[in-house]
């Protein structure tokens, strides 16, 4: 049923009716909406049977995701930020012991300074843990990512993170089509664990493993992270024939037939560079845009064939990478077919608003020439306040006297 | 309830003979049918007070759960000498996740079982002191504080051994460990606050705590009984010496945890609700000087100069918790 509703809320109706078993979290803004709605689902006997821990921190929570999904139930988690790296030491641990649950990461920057606005930071700083990694560009697809990834992630026995961008999505109200209760049940079977804690059938699960399979057991999981490109689009198609629209896959492309040249995005800021798109293309440019709305795995395949053909790429990276560049960019770089120019390009950090404008304003200085593709470009940012800081580091280590003593 | 006073026939041990107990009575680990919950061939030091400890405690709670038992490890020595893959030792449902979420984990697994109507499998956690006492207390106390349906069980054997033998939250001062040598005028470990778990445990008003050592197997195996026999949040802090770590023999392992409890230095108690409603009392009791030769953790001591200072101190300590728990019967006013 399509109704108004903010985009945490319709998160949480829709993870509701996925049928969690148990739902840990701490709250952390912006992800706390989403939570509150949850705890008050379980409260209610709504969401029946289903168990809300209040944990003391996000290593709780996600331990606590551990150990449900390890006993065989159904288990979500949300976070953001700082609890997203709180739980840095257990999410290859999820990963890595095969265990499948859902955790919604509302997308906000990463401190010091304490920022609590959204970009990318979080999510893209633990893109090597295992997890699969998606991207909603909308709060409807942030609603159809969610049951599609209880699905993927039972099926390939792996975590899924599904990212939507703090307040700009979680906070926004907008019409949002969540999924009926029998949909979500039609297309989402009974969970049934490869392997669980059951006292009639003890399995040890998490034995130490030392050099002599340590390499095979990395190898399997890459192996297995990579095979599961496959099914985020197979279940993407499946959600297509069962809900009659078009939500996640790998990729997004929009006008990139014939394009020359192609603006890389993740999240929220595709809505507004569709419209660029659409705007420059009237104006007789060549443009499109492309949408990665699977992260991790990486479809490198995928990509380079949606940029071939294309002479410039734009990489809108929402997450600096300090000392060696970007994120995002430097896979694109990986996929971009030989010849192709990458504009490397950051903005968007802590919550600086991605508007059309600015979009408009990059595009059109990557087609002058004002935008290189030779290093990584902070593009809406203050230079002279920049400038100003450099200068006034600079004169305090240099001696006013000009160093004789 | 009646009971009938026990008669010691054998001299120099407090142990009392299966043979010599109504069979009720008789231990776990004597009985044919025993869980062997962690079996043998695992890869624990000689004399190892821990891999004793956790065959006694899994194998009650085996028996006291009629086998519906899960069991969640921190990281740490017990999981690293149960589990070099492809072997395993365990013979019950195991899961090692990380080392400072143990509690965290085991509330999940017990979540799970409740909400997919499995609420007959219990779960019991085990960790050392380190992933108790000092990575793991966060998790732990937050299982505390919701009381969720989990035993707690550390195995305490004062220091980080499996890491080589550094100092945790839980070294007794005066200890010298790997990262706290006596060197210049140090006295090893410093005389700290301290860091209680059993009464930290205790001031969440949990509804049960105990204390044991592996000097008794049989209150060990007792006081597991009990845990599993209430729902809610449980907390058993079992002394376990370790002769890697202490610098005593291997042969030693079980007198110098009575020493630890005839000393007064590790109180032996349960409690409820936060109250403790019952005390081991001291049967003989010792000099801390008769507990602390036996280990060259504490050898700069006693080697000339000597520090009679600090061994004093740690005798102070144990006079109070005597006095505190009124573990000396002699002293009953």
């Amino acid at each position: 049923m399509r109704r108004q509703l903010e985009g945490s809320l319709a998160v949480a109706d829709t993870v509701a009716r996925c049928r969690p078993r148990v739902v840990a979290a701490y709250p952390i803004s912006p992800q706390t909406h989403i939570v509150e709605a949850l705890s008050e689902l379980v409260a209610s006997g709504g969401l029946a049977p289903c168990e809300y821990l209040t944990v003391e921190s996000e290593f709780g929570a996600l331990s606590a995701c551990i150990g449900a999904s390890a006993a065989g139930a159904r288990t979500y988690t949300a976070t953001a930020s700082q609890g997203l790296l709180f739980m840095a030491e257990a999410l290859p641990n999820a990963s890595g012991l095969g265990l499948p649950m859902v955790m919604t990461v509302a997308n906000r920057a990463l401190g010091a300074p304490i920022n609590i606005w959204n970009d990318h930071s979080d999510a893209l700083s633990q893109r090597d843990a295992g997890w699969l990694m998606l991207f909603a560009s909308s709060n409807q697809e942030a609603v159809d990512l969610h049951v599609q990834a209880f699905a993927l992630s039972e099926r390939t026995s792996l975590p899924v993170m599904v990212c939507m961008d703090g307040f700009v999505l979680t906070h926004a109200v907008e019409e949002v089509d969540v999924p009926e209760q029998e949909q979500v049940d039609a297309f989402l079977p009974d969970f049934h664990p490869r392997q669980s804690l059951d006292p009639d059938h003890p399995v040890t699960i998490g034995a130490m493993v030392g050099p002599e399979a340590f390499t095979e057991v990395k190898y399997l999981m890459a192996h297995r992270q990579l095979r599961a490109l496959d099914e985020v689009s197979a279940v993407a198609q499946e959600f297509e024939s069962a809900f009659g629209r078009t939500s996640g896959g790998l990729l997004q492309p929009y006008r990139t037939d014939g394009a020359e040249l192609v603006v890389v995005a993740l999240g929220s800021v595709l809505g507004s560079l569709a419209d660029v798109v659409d705007e420059l293309r009237d104006e007789g440019l060549a443009v499109g845009a492309l949408g990665i709305c699977c992260y991790r795995p990486w479809p490198f395949d995928e990509v380079r064939d949606a940029l071939r053909g294309v002479t410039d790429v734009v990489v809108v990276n929402r997450a600096v990478a300090v000392g060696s560049g970007s994120i995002l960019g430097q896979d694109v770089r990986l996929s971009a077919p030989r010849g192709t120019a990458v504009h490397d390009v950051v903005l968007g950090l802590g919550g600086r608003p991605v508007t059309r404008d600015v979009l408009r304003r990059l595009v059109l200085d990557v087609v002058t020439g004002r935008v290189g593709s030779d290093s990584l470009t902070f593009f809406d940012l203050d230079h002279d306040r920049a400038a100003a800081e450099l200068a006034r580091e600079l004169a305090d280590t240099v001696p006013a006297n000009g160093g004789g003593s | 309830m009646t009971t009938t006073p026990l008669r010691l026939y054998q001299v120099g041990t407090f142990a009392a003979g299966n043979r010599l107990l109504d069979p009720s009575e008789r231990t776990v680990q004597s009985s044919a049918d025993r869980a062997s919950s962690i079996t043998s061939g695992h890869r624990a030091c000689r004399g190892c007070g821990e891999a004793l400890a956790a065959r006694v405690v899994m194998d009650a709670a085996m028996r006291a759960t009629g086998g519906r038992l899960v069991t969640v490890n921190a990281t740490g020595c017990l999981e690293v000498f149960s589990t070099p893959f492809p072997e395993s030792a365990w013979q019950v449902p195991w899961l090692h996740s990380l080392f400072g979420n143990a509690a965290a984990v085991a509330s999940g697994v017990a979540a799970a079982m409740r909400a997919t109507g499995r609420d007959d499998v219990r779960v019991l956690a085990q960790a050392g002191d380190g992933g108790t006492v000092d990575i793991g207390l966060g998790c732990l106390s937050g299982m505390f504080e919701r009381n969720d349906d989990v035993l707690f069980v550390c195995y305490d054997n004062q220091g980080y051994m499996n890491t080589g033998v550094q100092r945790s939250g839980a070294t007794p001062a005066g200890a010298s460990t790997a990262n706290t040598r006596p060197v210049g005028s140090g006295i090893g470990n410093a005389f700290g606050t301290g860091k209680n778990l059993p009464r930290i445990a205790m001031a969440h008003e949990i509804p049960y705590v105990a204390t044991a050592t592996i000097a008794d197997l049989h209150d060990l195996e007792a006081k597991v009984t009990s845990a599993m026999s209430r729902r809610g949040a449980r907390y058993l802090h079992v002394l376990v010496p370790c002769p890697l770590g202490w610098g005593s023999d291997a042969s030693d392992t079980v007198r110098v945890a009575r020493l630890a409890t005839q000393s007064g230095l590790f109180p032996v108690f349960e409690a409820e609700h936060g109250t403790v409603t019952q005390v081991t009392p001291i049967r003989r009791r010792v000099p801390v000087e008769e507990y602390l030769r036996l280990q060259t953790r504490f050898r700069h001591l006693f080697t000339e100069p000597g520090r009679p200072d600090v061994v004093a101190a740690l005798q102070a300590q144990a006079d109070r918790d005597i006095a505190r728990y009124g573990l000396d019967p002699e002293e009953e006013s």
